[in-house]
Order: C-alpha cells, then sequence, then structure tokens
C-alpha cells in the first residue's frame, strides 16, 4: 500500500515537474526565435515602415490605385476615415489629395476624382496592407550593393581549401599520435594541446609580418594555408581520441599482411572513423565560413571580400537601410542553417566530444 | 614475439612522417611567431621599420600611463564577470529542463543551437537592430509593458549588458555539454538517494552537481578564454571603435586597434603577451580550486 502511493505521488511530482520544464523550454524556444523572426520581418519591409515607434512583425505595402496608366498612392483620412489619392506633395508638409471616399478604393479608376483637398501631413496616413517587399532581396545582392555571387565563390573557395587542409592534416597527425610507437610522441603531444590554450592575439602580428614579407597580403593563401599544417590542436586532439578507440589488432592484422602504416591509415582506420572525420570537416567548415578577423586582417581589397567582411562593409555604406542589411544577413545565414539541418548529428557529436572527454 | 629492431625503427620512421605536418606548423605558425612576438613586445615598431629595443617601455606604459588599456581590462572583466556566471546558469538549467524526459528533445536542442553557429558579423548586424533604441525590437516590446527601454549600445552603462544578453542567445554549446554530462550520471544514483529519502533539490545537491562538475570545470575554463577573445560583436557593432565612451573597448579589439590601426606593433604584442598570461593565470587559479569542488569518479576508485 504504502509503496503504492509513494510511487503514485512520485509519478504526479515527476508529471508536473515535466509540465512546468515544457513551459519554460517553450518560453525559451520562442524567445530564442524572435531575433530571427524580426531579422526577416524587417526584411520584407520597406523603408517607411522600418523606423516607427509602434511594434509591427507583419510587413506592409502601400496601396496604390491605378488611374490612365499612372500609380498613385492611397491615403486614410485619420479623423474620417477617407480614402484618398495622393495627387503631389507641396512644400511645407503638405498634400494635395483627392477624396475618394470611405469604401476600400478599387484597383483601378478611370478617373481622378474632383474632390481635391491640400491638408497638412499629419491628418493623413499611408494606407498600407499586408504584403512583403521580396524585391529588398534583390535589391540587397545585386552589384553594385553586395555583389553575392562574388563573395559567395571567394568564401567557398576559402572555406574548402582549408576544411580540406584540416582533415588531411589533422587526421595524419593524429593517426600519428594514436597508431605509432616514436619516441618523444608524449611531450610532443602535450605540446598539441597546450597550443589549444595559446590567444591566437600572440602570435598575429609576427604572423602577420610573415604573410606580408612573403607576398601573401591580400591573397588567400594566410587564410588557407596554415589549415594545411595541423595547426589546430582541438581536432588533431578529437580525431585522436576517435583513433585511439579503434582495435589495435586490426592494424596489426593488416601489418601481417603487408600494409604500410599509409595504408592502414587510409585503408583501416580513415573508414572506421568516418564520423569524427565528419565532425572535424564540419567544424572546420563552420570556423573559416564565419571567420572574420583574418579576412579583415589579410583582404584588402573589395573583390577578395568574404562574405562576413562584405557583410561588415555593406554595413558601413548602408547603415540607414536596414531592410537590405536583414535580407543580406538574413542570405549569409542561410547556408549554415541548411549545413545544421542536414548534419545535426555531427554538430551535436562535435560538441560533446570537445565537452565531456576534455 | 618480439618485433625485430628494424620493425620499431620503421613504425617511429612512419610516427615522425605522419606528424611531420604538425611539426612544421607548429614551427612555421606557432613557436617561431611566438619567439618573434615576444622580442617584439620589447620594441619599437611599427612594421614598417626594422623593430628598436626599448627594454620594458611597452609594458611600463601599459600599466602606468595607458588610460585605455585600463579601460579595456574594465570592459573585459566586466562582461567576463556577468557573462560567465549566467551563461553557466542559463545553459545549465536549460540542459537539466531538457534532461526531464520532455517530448521534443531533439527539436529543442536544435532550436537552442543554432544561434551558436551562425557567422558572428550577421549575428552582431542582427542585435544593433534589435536593440535600436527607437525602432529595436527590445524596445518596442518593453514600451508595450510601460517601460522606457535604455539605450543600449549608444548608452555607455547598457552596452555590456547588451552584448551580455547577445551572448546567452548564444549559450546553445554550453546547454549541449551540459545535456551529455546530465545524461551520463548513472540512474542508480538517484535511485540510491530516493531510498535515502532524499527531495528533487538534495538529489541535485548531492548527486548531480558533483557529477557533473568535471563538466562545468571545463566550461569555466573555456568561457575565461573566450571571454577574454571577445572581438567580433563589438567591431561589427561599435565599426571597430569600442564606443561610446570606450564602453565596449574590448581587450582583444583595443589590441587590434593598436596593431591595424595605429601600427604600434610592438605595443599589440606586449598586450597580447599580458593576454596570455591573465588567461593562464585564470585558468590555474580555475585548476587549482577545482581540487575544491571537482569531482572526478576515476580518482575515487583509484
Amino acid at each position: 500500500m504504502r509503496a503504492g502511493e509513494l510511487a503514485r505521488s512520485r509519478r504526479r511530482q515527476e508529471a508536473i515537474a515535466r509540465a512546468v520544464a515544457y513551459v519554460i523550454l517553450v518560453a525559451g524556444a520562442v524567445a530564442i526565435m524572435v531575433p530571427f523572426v524580426w531579422m526577416v520581418s524587417t526584411s520584407l519591409k520597406d523603408k517607411d515602415q522600418l523606423f516607427t515607434r509602434e511594434l509591427q512583425w507583419i510587413p506592409t505595402l502601400p496601396v496604390t490605385v491605378r488611374v490612365a496608366g499612372q500609380d498613385y498612392t492611397v491615403y486614410t483620412s485619420l479623423s474620417d476615415g477617407r480614402y484618398g489619392l495622393l495627387l503631389e506633395r507641396l512644400p511645407a508638409g503638405k498634400l494635395r489629395i483627392a477624396w475618394l471616399g470611405k469604401e476600400r478604393p478599387p484597383e483601378t479608376l478611370s478617373r481622378v476624382p474632383d474632390d481635391v483637398e491640400i491638408v497638412p501631413e499629419e491628418q493623413v496616413a499611408q494606407y498600407r496592407r499586408p504584403g512583403a517587399r521580396w524585391s529588398n532581396y534583390r535589391e540587397a545582392l545585386t552589384p553594385p550593393n553586395f555583389r553575392f555571387l562574388l563573395y559567395l565563390r571567394n568564401t567557398l573557395i576559402i572555406t574548402i581549401a582549408a576544411l580540406a587542409g584540416q582533415v588531411l592534416s589533422c587526421s595524419l597527425v593524429a593517426f600519428g599520435f594514436a597508431r605509432l610507437r616514436f619516441p618523444g610522441r608524449g611531450p610532443l603531444f602535450i605540446m598539441v594541446l597546450a597550443t589549444m590554450m595559446l590567444p591566437a592575439q600572440v602570435t598575429m602580428v609576427p604572423l602577420f609580418k610573415l604573410f606580408v614579407t612573403v607576398g601573401w597580403y591580400d591573397t588567400f593563401l594566410p587564410l588557407t594555408v596554415p589549415a594545411f599544417f595541423a595547426t589546430s590542436g582541438f581536432f588533431v586532439f578529437l580525431l585522436r581520441q576517435y583513433f585511439m578507440g579503434i582495435p589495435l589488432e586490426m592494424d596489426e592484422a593488416a601489418r601481417i599482411d603487408g600494409a604500410s602504416s599509409w595504408q592502414i591509415y587510409h585503408r583501416v582506420v580513415l573508414p572506421q572513423a568516418r564520423a569524427a572525420v565528419a565532425t572535424v570537416a564540419i567544424f572546420s567548415f563552420m570556423a573559416h565560413w564565419n571567420d572574420f578577423l583574418g579576412p579583415l586582417i589579410y583582404l584588402g581589397s573589395p573583390e577578395l571580400r568574404t562574405l562576413s567582411l562584405a557583410l561588415y562593409a555593406f554595413q558601413g555604406e548602408h547603415s540607414v537601410d536596414i531592410q537590405l542589411l536583414m535580407a543580406a544577413a538574413t542570405v549569409v545565414m542561410l547556408p549554415l542553417l541548411v549545413l545544421f539541418a542536414v548534419a545535426q548529428r555531427y554538430f551535436i557529436q562535435g560538441v560533446v566530444i570537445s565537452g565531456v572527454k576534455g | 614475439m618480439r618485433r625485430s629492431s628494424t620493425l620499431l625503427r620503421r613504425e617511429a620512421l612512419d610516427g615522425f612522417l605522419f606528424i611531420s605536418p604538425w611539426i612544421i606548423g607548429f614551427l612555421l605558425f606557432t613557436l617561431g611567431p611566438m619567439a618573434y612576438s615576444l622580442y617584439a613586445s620589447f620594441c619599437d615598431w611599427d612594421m614598417l621599420h626594422p623593430p628598436r629595443w626599448v627594454g620594458l617601455t611597452n609594458y611600463r606604459q601599459m600599466f602606468t600611463d595607458d588610460f585605455r588599456f585600463a579601460k579595456s581590462l574594465g570592459v573585459t572583466l566586466k562582461y567576463s564577470a556577468m557573462a560567465l556566471p549566467l551563461g553557466v546558469v542559463t545553459s545549465l538549467g536549460i540542459a537539466i529542463l531538457l534532461n526531464q524526459k520532455v517530448k521534443g528533445l531533439t527539436f529543442f536542442r536544435a532550436i537552442y543551437y543554432i544561434p551558436a553557429i551562425l557567422p558572428g558579423v550577421a549575428v552582431a548586424m542582427l542585435w544593433k537592430w534589435i536593440f535600436n533604441p527607437e525602432s529595436g525590437v527590445i524596445n518596442l516590446l518593453l514600451a508595450r509593458l510601460g517601460i522606457n527601454g535604455p539605450g543600449w549600445f549608444t548608452d555607455p552603462a547598457w552596452a555590456v549588458p547588451a552584448l551580455v544578453i547577445m551572448s546567452l542567445w548564444g549559450a546553445g554549446a554550453g546547454m549541449i555539454i551540459y545535456l551529455a554530462g546530465l545524461q551520463s550520471v548513472p540512474t542508480q544514483l538517484y535511485e540510491a538517494a530516493e531510498i535515502d529519502g532524499a527531495g528533487a533539490w538534495m538529489k541535485f545537491r548531492s548527486v548531480t552537481l558533483p557529477m557533473i562538475s568535471p563538466t562545468i570545470f571545463f566550461n569555466v575554463v573555456m568561457g575565461i578564454i573566450g571571454s577574454f577573445q571577445v572581438f567580433t560583436s563589438a567591431f561589427v557593432i561599435t565599426g571597430g571603435a569600442g564606443s561610446p565612451a570606450y564602453s565596449t573597448l574590448f581587450y582583444v579589439l583595443y589590441l587590434y586597434q593598436k596593431a591595424f590601426n595605429y601600427f604600434a606593433m610592438g605595443y599589440a604584442c606586449a598586450l597580447a603577451w599580458v593576454l596570455f598570461l591573465i588567461i593562464l593565470t585564470l585558468t590555474l587559479i580555475v585548476f587549482w580550486s577545482g581540487k575544491h569542488w571537482v569531482y572526478y569518479e576515476a580518482e575515487r576508485k583509484g
């Protein structure tokens, strides 16, 4: 009896805890989403809707009426709700308006109404209806504003070259540390780990000097070549941990069959470690795609800019065109969102390996 | 069966061959530049002329006659003091909630993690607009509650808190690490605690916290390193200025300005070494304090 009661009360407690957890989690998820929704919403607004002092989530567009081949913007009177067509803007904030009446205006009219009046701007408001300004995206992503395809190409070249370099070099080095015995292996591996602690700023200035001296300034080389030399201690560490988990007998069996170390690396160990390699590839992709400081320091010419660097420059040139900035930001974020949707497993796995085994 | 010495020599040779990319990279891109950076930190160097030895001048100036150095250190410490504890509490809190066997775990995990993977520049631009004092979504939402929102990035008192809020939005990576830690706590421990009559709080205090203390420890160490290297967000939001009134002049941002705006390369190197020493000291303190609050199962067993 007693035990049954206890179990029931425990189950009830758990149910309540779960309900509370659920409410908080949903609230948190909404809070996480708000910036994204605001970004996309802004990217579809027109400039008139941006700097309002009221909260508007849904983008709206001004309504126009076509009269004899010409478009007139519709205004409404704030006092009596009548609709009217804007004929022209006059000096000192006055508008010349042809009044229609209180019914919603049709899409076309045969002639401009006769009831024309000059009114101060404060007495009328633009008549707007929900509608998205998709042309913001076209405007934001076409030259001379933002040469999206060029920047995408630059980012892809750097990211893919660095990714290839890092996967290749880090897996070779990790294989050496995990599967081969050589004098000084332990201390050398501690050096690999120690480099993870070193802030990049310590080597930043001399590296800049080095790359300027060899004529690599304003090329992609400083951003890609170092990746071929296993410069990421974290990736070496991650791959080594994974390689160590593969049974060593497999190497020995292969050696008896006359396989060389290179053959063991790419026929025995690598095929077993696809998940770890995928994780490294994704983290490397993310690091280089999102990198800002590197391109900022090394790339001078506008034609060489990466997406992130170009986005920053775009902000400097178009600080008031927030709708264009948000459209560009959305597009720059998209590839990573797609990658995450496709390869979520490897993202999560990488974070877990880095955190729990660390 | 003993392997012959030629085979062992062969393996050692292969070993060095395999790690040779790292050896070359380490010498060329880490050790060499480190040594040069240390040397340059004692020099007056604009990169156009050869470095000129000035002894401790850079370091002396830093600590006695550089208002912005003190300011940048203050900004960075203020940010760390807020962002680190809040980050740990938030990400650990979410992880504990997710660990309550809720439905849709994968969905929530994905939503919470997404902000952490996005490009820093795009994220910073987005938040600059979100925190716009007049037309940003935060102040418009606050206005609905009848609150007159602060100037955020335009107000020296609110710029760092705004960056802290922004960093909490990206706390998802820590959450995933904690969640993995929580999931690896053996359920028998909770059952044993229940038999002893432990309530939810006692179970958390006596089982969960000790078991995941190594994970918290790791996150705190990484958090210290990370919060001392804030750059992109402050740079993008203020156009590289660290404004208003130096309120977002983070340490690394100041270092960047010294190097690439003023071409005070020797001074920038000295700043970098001081940064390294600060990070090293703080990390060592955490490691030392860890002896008192981090529980390692292996130690118990051994």
